[in-house]
């Protein structure tokens, strides 16, 4: 058994089980409805509460027919209906039971199992982001479209390139939260990094407020980080108003998706040679 | 229930003395906790970019309105927060060790989730009302300073009563936890705008939550701002009341929880 290796076979040897790890993950969290009913129940709330404030200030800083940056009038509320629905998907405040296993120590046994370990927890989060974007994500949507009236994306090409968004933004969410969970083989207590992690995630991803009611300079710096391909541009590119098109978008998520996904193999086999050393 | 206070503040006392032999830890999770607040400030602070007022509040109004909500909710999530960890204990069950102790389980709950990091976040809270204090015009005196006092103890009192009341709803609904966080939380958001921003149905629930009498309420008072929800003048002055009305109704809940609780019979 190579351990100090990597757990088994390479991410390419089969799918099956990496597909067999996301059914079962989806399933598990589709066993508890009444905790997805409850869900629903108060992103949604908090989806009129953020619609109530949002409008105020588009109103006061717009004027009727107005835009701040790119957004008109029904993207400030597509944008907040359609966010409320990705907060779950995308992963803020989602932990991993990775986390209790590093600290309590079970993380060895994940190492015998045949399977790439970081695509094993890949399989398990993209499982619980597809339920929850389905059971979670879908009703706020739906509720608001009862008062609200969105803007659709304006075309087929758009509405594909924000399926595609989607799925690269659930990469990058799950690449930034794994990362900030392995830091467990470093620190004793992972919760300091996570709930730090958790508030700049939220806020730079657009979760509270639009990135484009954002001062210029504080746009700018968000855009330098991973944290807006979780919600803000997946909902541009649904909005058919990504600054530089769609194309640039996708781009600048797979950048990241690869880039963090690449970091969080490198930091795997760190963290691993680290359980050697302690083993025992 | 002498007891209860000297238990509460011996389980406190273990969990600061526990928290304290991993230093980095807590100090990392207290710069978290008041981090945490700061993203508060700064979305308002980002709003204010955009827009010279919100709803004809000004900045600092806001500030006061945004503090004045803030500093109770983080007094609040402090002591009576842990009683969240409810919903915990009775879904897996281990909710019966309160209940074999001589002393309530309310404080045995509060007192064993104790986390001294959350004193953090009434750190920024508390600047900003000084700040606010500084900064708006609201003719102070020693009666008005009184009445702001007044208005964060009601408000206290108000939140840990919701976060109280919710988590009773634990012994009914172990899965109900998230609709919890809705009136918490949410509220905790929602208190932090001046309530003309809402209408219709929501506008009605912040006076059946009763947020309004948390600081938008009192705040328009100090002010001397109009009242987007119509209520007579006096209704700022019934924040203490409610206060008490809502402890009340929390206190019965709890106990009406406990009484429905059945173990996990194993």
């Amino acid at each position: 058994m190579r351990l100090g290796s990597f757990g088994g076979g390479s991410f390419g040897d089969s799918f099956l089980p990496y597909w067999q790890v996301a059914r079962r993950s989806f399933q598990r969290y589709a066993t508890y409805r009444g905790a997805t009913a409850a869900g629903v129940f108060t992103n949604t709330l908090f989806g009129f509460m953020k619609v109530a404030v949002l409008l105020a200030v588009y109103r006061q800083a717009a004027g009727p027919g107005g835009r701040i940056g790119a957004f008109d009038e029904t993207d400030v509320v597509t944008f907040t209906f359609v966010s409320q629905g990705l907060l779950t998907t995308m992963g803020a405040y989602v932990g991993m039971q990775l986390a209790e296993r590093i600290r309590s120590g079970d993380v060895v046994a994940d190492l015998y199992r045949p399977l790439h370990f970081p695509g094993y927890w890949l399989a398990h989060d993209l499982g619980r982001a597809g339920y929850q974007l389905l059971a979670r994500g879908l009703p706020p949507v739906l509720i608001g479209a009862l008062v609200f009236t969105y803007r659709l994306p304006p075309d087929g090409r758009a509405a594909a390139a924000f399926a595609l968004s989607l799925g690269l933004a659930a990469l990058v969410s799950f690449a930034i939260r794994y990362l900030v969970i392995l830091s467990g083989f470093w620190v004793v207590d992972v919760r300091g990094p996570w709930s730090l992690t958790g508030f700049v995630l939220m806020f730079f991803a657009g979760l509270i407020v639009p990135l484009n009611f954002f001062p210029a300079w504080l746009d700018r710096l968000a855009r330098m980080t991973p944290f807006p391909a979780l919600v803000q541009t997946p909902i541009e590119i649904f909005l058919g108003k990504a600054p530089g098109g769609a194309a640039a978008a996708l781009a600048y998520q797979a950048v990241w998706a690869a880039a963090l996904l690449a970091l969080a193999e490198r930091v795997t086999r760190r963290a691993f040679r680290k359980v050697v050393v302690h083993g025992g | 229930m002498g007891d209860a206070a000297a238990l509460y503040w011996r389980l406190v006392g273990a969990q600061v003395r526990g928290a304290w032999q991993y230093r980095l830890s807590f100090a990392a999770l207290t710069v978290g906790s008041t981090l945490a607040t700061v993203l508060d400030l700064l979305a308002i602070v980002v709003i204010f970019e955009q827009a010279e007022s919100l709803a004809g509040w000004t900045f600092d109004e806001v500030l006061l309105l945004y503090a004045a909500t803030a500093v109770p909710f983080g007094i609040a999530d402090l002591f009576v927060s842990p009683v969240e960890d409810t919903w915990e204990h009775v879904r897996l069950g281990v909710f019966d060790r309160y209940l074999i102790r001589p002393a309530g389980a309310f404080a045995q709950v509060c007192g064993d989730g104790f986390q001294l990091r959350r004193a953090g976040r009434i750190v920024q809270p508390l600047a900003a009302l000084g700040l606010a204090v500084s900064r708006v015009d609201a003719r102070w005196s020693g009666g008005r300073a009184l009445f702001l006092v007044l208005t964060v103890a009601a408000g206290t009192a108000i939140y840990g009563a919701i976060w109280a009341l919710t988590a009773s709803g634990a012994f009914w609904a172990t899965e109900a936890r998230e609709v919890a966080n809705s009136f918490t939380y949410g509220g905790g958001f929602l208190a932090q705008y001046p309530l003309d921003v809402v209408t219709g149905s929501l506008r009605r629930l912040t006076l059946i939550v009763p947020l309004a009498f948390v600081n938008y309420l009192p705040v328009t008072w100090l002010l001397g701002r109009p009242d987007a929800l119509g209520l007579p003048a006096w209704a700022p002055f019934l924040a203490p009341a409610v206060a008490a009305a809502l402890c009340a109704a929390a206190a019965l809940a709890w106990r009406a929880g406990v009484r429905h609780y059945r173990g996990a019979g194993s």
